[in-house]
């Protein structure tokens, strides 16, 4: 018979090996449900996650993985935060629309001035944007007590429709024929995010990326707040006790997800996707949920789920058109990894034991 | 054949990481009160559940009546004939003492039948219960009586009492004695599981002392003093913490007035409880648990805000500062639930040291850590509290209760604040534990700190405090000095009985 046995403290060891495991797994029963699809799992498998790296097509394709990772990365950090403390923002993506609509609008507001200042107060509006949209489900549960994971998801739906609005209205491009989207701000230097160093995919969101898995590390590791967000997840008893005050807890940890999935927003739509349109956004903020857990909530294993998570986006993408996946396959194969991430991260607090008669 | 009801021999039961019963025996005939005494941890609570049929042993045999005696499950084991009263109730708390005396019950009667039974059962044994109430609004003493009678109305000829008056006053012990008495002289065998020795040497007729999962004496225990018993229990000599007279200072916390709502459905509210502590003083606030102690607790740790003026710290208002300004203004304290309160379970000693520690031992600069400084202050206090634990770096959870404990007591005591509150300093602790955390309080209290001590155990109150006050369904009694209190003024101060008739006057 198996046995789940508790550990006396947490393992290390699981603690960082079971995002490998799951994604062993994740290989395996994906390889599985290709095989049933009638596609060679070999061959799939290496379709997403070694030809994007090193195949034919991986001098444009390694500087998607930046671009991909980048807003993923940056999201991930703002709600793994929240994840700690047992705040669970579920509408990151309602988040990054905003902070993409309202930064868009600064910019074009200045349309068509030069000035240095220009895509700084966009990245502020931006970030803005995104932490008014967090704001709501906050205020909320502190004020009334309401569920934020429901709140913040219903607000994702509010935020397409007003993208919907802008696309086609407010921020339509008035040269555009009537066709909707903004201007493109390719075509606008002062608020444009270029690529910084040509070919490698890097633009500003994935410099802010990166400077904000440091800060969340220093955080998490350095800083009594980093401590208390870590307390208030594991003993909310205990962070009462410690002096935490719960309610300024979640208007912290909501705002600065808000925040940086409002920034991840805006520098998409300024560098990567160019312009406001009805779907310029491609669901990070969904996606940047998964990467906060198969990160293990840590700074540094988000950036590197960051990345795996954007291989499979684009391997994935490359499987669907050569070998004719279906792209509901390729986001189940996503999903699996999570799955599989939660089942072996069991292992973390308990070890398995095989014992030859019935526990008592 | 054997006269004896239940014989236990050789009962080995071993968990991952210690041996909880390592060949244990005794006997128990019927009639006879026997006593199962030992500290915690000593194996007492396994032993009883192998009886109960809860747990199975490893090895070694039980007889009952002779018989073999295997009992797979509780159902078994009340169809024989043993019942049992645990130490934490099982009881709904919505529903009325009849229906909660239903569910426990295989083949339950109708309700007004029911109502009946319970109603003779427990007049005969001298323990009134309206089966109509609700188990919510009855005390900690009536919650038991629903148990105990739940546990009668099966006619059990062997009743098992694990530790049944942790949660009584002393009134209520008395006739929950006579009760036992009455049982023991129709025949029912009750087997007493209990550390307060002079509550075994009042009641039992022999007793079995276990140490370590061994058994290391039986004694009759009318015939030895506690100390001795004590001495077996421990296998030790005790010494009773040292007291020297101390000239009290002026009023460093004081109290006027402070009523709160509790902030659980069950809970308590605190009634106008008004009281002061002076520099030096050991204010010992006695009380069955759930009669307002964590409200208490929550409202001088700073964890419930009340109005400013209602909490004075040396004289200034900071009713409304929660406890990190309050740690910054000279006052600590100490939660009564270990995990999950007092510390973060996953977490390791040094951060569980930062949890409470870090304004007054200046554990962080401009809000960053100082990790090193932390390890420092942690292992301070594993080292002058003597916490055995591999290392600073293990999580909370994996020391055991008494080593936590000692640990979470001494990060207080340690900050050297001017007022010290502490919600049952020993409870959980062993013998030699708690005579090290009372001893630490006392050298505190010299050293010029008011500490408010709040215990369900009696005998710890009288030993360290200066001053006695009881809380009772919220109201606090005005505190009074210990040196001359009697044990009758102590158990009218806690309420007196809690009876139905005190329940219908509130």
């Amino acid at each position: 018979m198996i046995v789940l046995e508790k550990r006396p403290s947490p393992s290390a060891y699981w603690a960082r090996m079971s995002p490998v495991l799951a994604v062993v797994l994740t290989m395996i029963a994906g390889g599985l449900m290709f095989a049933a699809l009638g596609k060679d799992p070999v061959v799939a498998i290496r379709t997403i996650f070694w030809d994007p790296l090193f195949g034919e097509f991986a001098f444009y394709l390694r500087g998607q993985l930046l671009v991909k990772a980048g807003p993923l990365i940056l999201i991930a950090i703002g709600l793994s935060l929240g994840f700690r403390a047992g705040i669970w923002n579920i509408g990151a993506e309602g988040q990054y629309i905003m902070g993409a609509i309202c930064g868009a609008a600064v910019g074009l507001a200045f349309y068509p001035t030069e000035s240095r200042l220009i895509f700084p107060a966009m990245l502020v509006a931006g970030i803005f944007g995104g932490w008014v949209w967090a704001m709501i489900p906050a205020i909320l549960k502190t004020r009334f007590n309401t569920n934020e994971i429901l709140v913040s998801l219903m607000l994702v739906y509010v935020a397409q429709t007003v993208l919907a609005m802008a696309s086609t209205g407010f921020l339509r491009n008035p040269d555009g024929m009537g066709f909707p989207g903004s201007r493109s701000f390719s075509a606008y230097p002062a608020a444009q995010n270029p690529e910084l160093i040509a070919g490698s995919g890097l633009h500003w969101g994935g410099v802010a990326a990166l400077l904000t898995v440091l800060a969340a590390h220093v955080l998490l590791s350095r800083h009594i707040l980093g401590f208390r967000i870590r307390l208030a997840g594991q003993a909310p008893r205990a962070a009462r006790y410690a002096g935490v005050n719960p309610d300024r807890l979640v208007m912290l940890c909501l705002g600065l997800a808000g925040g940086l999935a409002g920034a991840a927003g805006l520098f998409e739509v300024t560098g990567p996707a160019g312009q406001i349109s009805i779907d310029f956004n491609v669901g990070y903020g969904f996606t940047a949920i998964i990467v906060a857990f198969l990160g293990r909530r840590n700074p540094l294993g988000i950036l590197l789920a960051g990345l795996l998570m954007a291989l499979t986006y684009i391997g994935g993408e490359m499987a669907a058109t050569n070998l004719n996946l279906p792209s509901a396959a390729i986001q189940a194969f996503q999903g699996m990894l999570l799955f599989f991430l939660l089942a072996s991260d069991v292992l973390t607090n308990y070890r398995i034991r095989l014992t030859g008669k019935e526990a008592a | 054949m054997t006269d004896k009801l239940l014989e236990v021999e050789g009962i080995t039961k071993a968990y991952p990481g210690v041996v909880a019963n390592d060949g244990v025996g005794f006997a128990v005939a019927p009639g006879e009160v026997h006593a199962l005494l030992g500290e915690n941890g000593a194996g007492k609570s396994t032993l009883v559940k192998m009886i109960y049929g809860l747990v199975k042993p490893d090895s070694g045999q039980m007889r009952w009546k002779g018989q073999p005696y295997a009992p797979a499950e509780p159902r078994a084991a009340r169809a024989t004939g043993v019942g049992m009263v645990f130490q934490h109730f099982s009881l709904f708390e919505a529903l009325t003492v009849a229906e909660n005396v239903a569910l426990g019950m295989e083949k339950p009667p109708a309700m007004r039948e029911l109502a009946a039974r319970i109603r003779v059962v427990s007049e005969q044994y001298g323990l009134p219960l309206d089966p109509a109430r609700i188990v919510g609004d009855l005390s900690a003493g009536e919650r038991q009586r629903v148990e105990i009678v739940r546990c009668l109305l099966q006619s059990p000829q062997l009743l098992i009492m694990d530790e049944p008056t942790s949660v009584l006053t002393p009134q209520e012990v008395e006739i929950l004695f006579q009760t036992l008495r009455k049982l023991s002289a129709e025949g029912t065998a009750i087997l007493y599981i209990s550390h307060k020795l002079e509550e075994i040497r009042a009641l039992c007729d022999s007793a079995t002392i276990l140490r370590r999962g061994k058994v290391v004496a039986t004694c009759t225990p009318r015939e030895v003093s506690a100390a001795q018993m004590a001495e077996m229990m421990v296998g030790a000599t005790l010494t009773p913490p040292a007291r020297h007279a101390r000239q009290t200072g002026k009023v460093a916390l004081g109290v006027s007035d402070l009523s709160i709502p509790s902030p659980n459905a069950f809970g308590t509210s605190l009634k106008g409880v008004s009281f002061t502590v002076a520099e030096g003083e050991v204010l010992g606030i006695a009380g069955v648990a759930g009669n307002g102690q964590d409200e208490l607790f929550l409202a001088l740790s700073g964890e419930v805000l009340t109005d400013p003026d209602r909490v004075r710290l040396k004289g200034h208002p900071v009713g409304d500062l929660g406890p990190e300004a309050r740690r910054a203004a000279g006052l600590v304290a100490a939660p009564e639930e270990r995990l999950g309160h007092a510390a973060a379970p996953d977490m390791s000693l040094v951060e569980n040291a930062l949890l409470s520690g870090a304004v007054r031992k200046r554990l962080t600069r401009h809000g960053f850590i100082d990790w090193a400084r932390t390890r420092a202050f942690a292992a301070g206090i594993v080292e002058a509290f003597d916490v055995r634990t591999p290392g600073t770096h293990v999580a909370a959870r994996a020391l055991s209760g008494g080593n936590l404990q000692k640990f979470v007591v001494g990060r207080e005591i340690s900050q050297e604040a001017e007022v010290i509150v502490i919600n049952q300093p020993t409870w959980g602790v062993d013998a030699a534990a708690a005579a090290a955390i009372r001893q630490a309080i006392l050298d505190r209290a010299d050293a010029g700190a008011a500490v408010v001590v709040i215990s369900q155990d009696l005998d710890e109150l009288l030993e360290i405090a200066d001053s006695f006050a009881a809380l009772t369904a919220g109201h606090m009694t005005r505190p009074r000095p210990v040196a001359g209190l009697t044990l009758d003024q102590i158990g009218l101060m806690m309420g007196g009985v809690h009876g139905m008739e005190a329940q219908h006057a509130d």
